[in-house]
């Protein structure tokens, strides 16, 4: 096992060594990459805005519900709402579900073109075809992931302030004076660079797992699963030491 | 001219190619044929690069595929075109971009001049109307058309095809068939075309390589497989009842 695990190591570093060449052509890059701008940024801002307003919306309910009380100052709930987004969710959980929705299907359009060939007929062609189908969507997702971020936590601070207006679970000043609570630039940006890692990871090892996909649809399909739970576990893994690192 | 010289291949201990020596001559279309499992899919791909063989050597012309660097074999394989067998077009890309594709990435005209030239290709395999579909739109026959179209774009000096016929009805067959040989000769280019379709080794085989169990067995044209006495070839191009009967009609008038 633990050989395998040597042995895909290696692989993927050989892949990324690869992948991270200067691109034959700079406008096909250009190209490619505003497509996957597209494709894997701008296409999981709905989601990504959707989740983040209900969870940005639950926690705040569940701090006012069942932490706050009596002895406790009432910018309690806003000021926990804004630290669990800036400092985990709109980073590290956002990405676990950036994992599943953008890893899946990295691996999955990889594999495809490498069990029809679309992979060999770059090859012969004389195109390096893991800088050309790898790099732009690493370069992607790294870049538009801080765009993410801002919009989770932005869309986490509404969820909290629809609590207020639309349930009167807390009120909007307290919740206001919580988010204004103590508040700490270096968090955001905490959030952010951890982001960068995580959307590094995606990007590479989903492409990796869809790289080396050998066989028919029923292995683009287990390895679309793998890249998922290996993207899911590294960033679990790669949080404990940012936050370590970064704190 | 591709010069094959002593080849041999294995996977994990089980030898697929034995000493295999060929030279597929320029201007010609020339056919790598044998059974399913014969080994011919690992010769055409050892000749275009993407397996290295165990031993022997490849030339282009001259030039060792085997002992170059990789600059090099970048840089020769731009003078490849290759049809695959289940053609290979990029799904998200329209036709027009698919045969613009390596005009984009290695040529230095201009936008206009390469649409031109990928209009031409288009156009030289009867596509013109279906520039702006995408492969899932375009039929089996099509697609291998427009295969051919984006393999031809670069001016290729060597073309190859694995299975060209694969999948498709007798009548396209023969259309496909039609369009390599004659691109062939209008380019001379050198052309390796990897098939089992016995109408393509008869309609189209100038020079034609017979692999059995990874060894080359028989080498000929068209004309000489109608009359080898080389059982194994007769055994595999003639094996049903019908084309047996058909052989020894076409012997005897022959004779």
């Amino acid at each position: 096992m633990i050989r395998k695990m040597l042995q895909s190591l290696g692989e993927y570093l050989l892949l990324m060594a690869r992948t991270f060449q200067r691109p034959e052509r700079m406008r096909m890059f250009l190209k490619q990459y505003y497509k996957e701008m597209m494709a894997l940024g701008i296409n999981s801002v709905g989601i990504v805005l959707l989740i983040s307003l209900f969870i940005g919306a639950v926690i705040c309910i569940q701090i006012k519900l069942n932490i706050q009380s009596a002895w406790m100052p009432s910018w309690v709930s806003g000021y926990t709402t804004r630290e669990i987004m800036m400092l985990e969710f709109s980073s590290a959980i956002m990405c676990l579900i950036l994992a599943g929705k953008v890893g899946s299907n990295i691996a999955s359009e990889i594999g495809t073109m490498r069990i029809t060939q679309q992979i060999d007929a770059l090859d012969i062609m004389g195109v390096n075809s893991a800088s050309y189908l790898i790099l732009p969507k690493v370069a992607a997702l790294v870049s538009f992931i801080p765009i993410l971020v801002t919009f989770s936590v932005a869309a986490g601070i509404v969820g909290a302030y629809c609590t207020a207006y639309l349930a009167n679970i807390i009120t909007p000043a307290d919740l206001t004076l919580g988010l204004q609570h103590s508040f700490t630039p270096w968090y955001f940006w905490m959030g952010v660079i951890k982001s960068l890692f995580f959307a590094f990871i995606i990007a590479s090892v989903s492409s990796y797992y869809g790289y080396n996909v050998k066989g028919g649809s029923i292995e683009v399909g287990k390895a679309s699963t793998s890249a998922v739970v290996s993207c899911s576990v590294l960033i679990l893994f790669s949080d404990i030491f940012l936050t370590q690192l970064l704190s | 001219m591709i010069a094959v010289e002593n080849i041999s291949k294995s996977f994990d201990g089980r030898q697929v190619l034995h000493d295999i020596s060929v030279e597929f001559l320029n201007g010609r279309t020339n056919l790598i044929i044998g059974q399913s499992g014969s080994g011919k899919t690992v010769l055409l791909n050892s000749i275009v690069g993407l397996h290295q063989p165990d031993s022997g050597h490849i030339y282009y012309d001259g030039r060792d595929i085997t002992v170059m660097s990789k600059k090099e074999r970048t840089m020769l394989r731009r003078e490849i075109g290759m049809l695959f067998q289940g053609s290979a077009l990029f799904d998200s890309m329209t036709l027009l971009e698919n045969v613009m594709f390596p005009l984009d990435m290695f040529s230095d005209k201009s936008y206009k001049e390469r649409k031109a030239r990928a209009m031409l290709c288009i156009d030289r395999v009867n596509l013109l109307g279906s520039e702006y579909k995408h492969p899932a739109e375009l039929s089996g026959g099509m697609q291998k058309r427009a295969a051919i179209a984006r393999a031809i774009a670069m001016e290729p000096r060597y073309l190859f095809c694995d299975e060209p016929n694969s999948g498709l009805d007798p009548k396209t067959s023969l259309v496909i068939d039609k369009l390599i040989s004659e691109i062939t000769h209008e380019n001379n280019i050198t052309t390796i075309v990897n098939t089992h379709d016995m109408n393509s080794v008869i309609g189209i085989g100038e020079n034609i390589l017979f692999i059995n169990n990874g060894a080359a067995a028989w080498q000929g044209n068209s004309k000489e497989v109608l009359t080898s006495n080389n059982k194994m070839l007769n055994d595999f191009v003639f094996a049903s009842e019908f084309s047996k009967q058909l052989r020894q009609d076409i012997l005897a008038n022959i004779h």
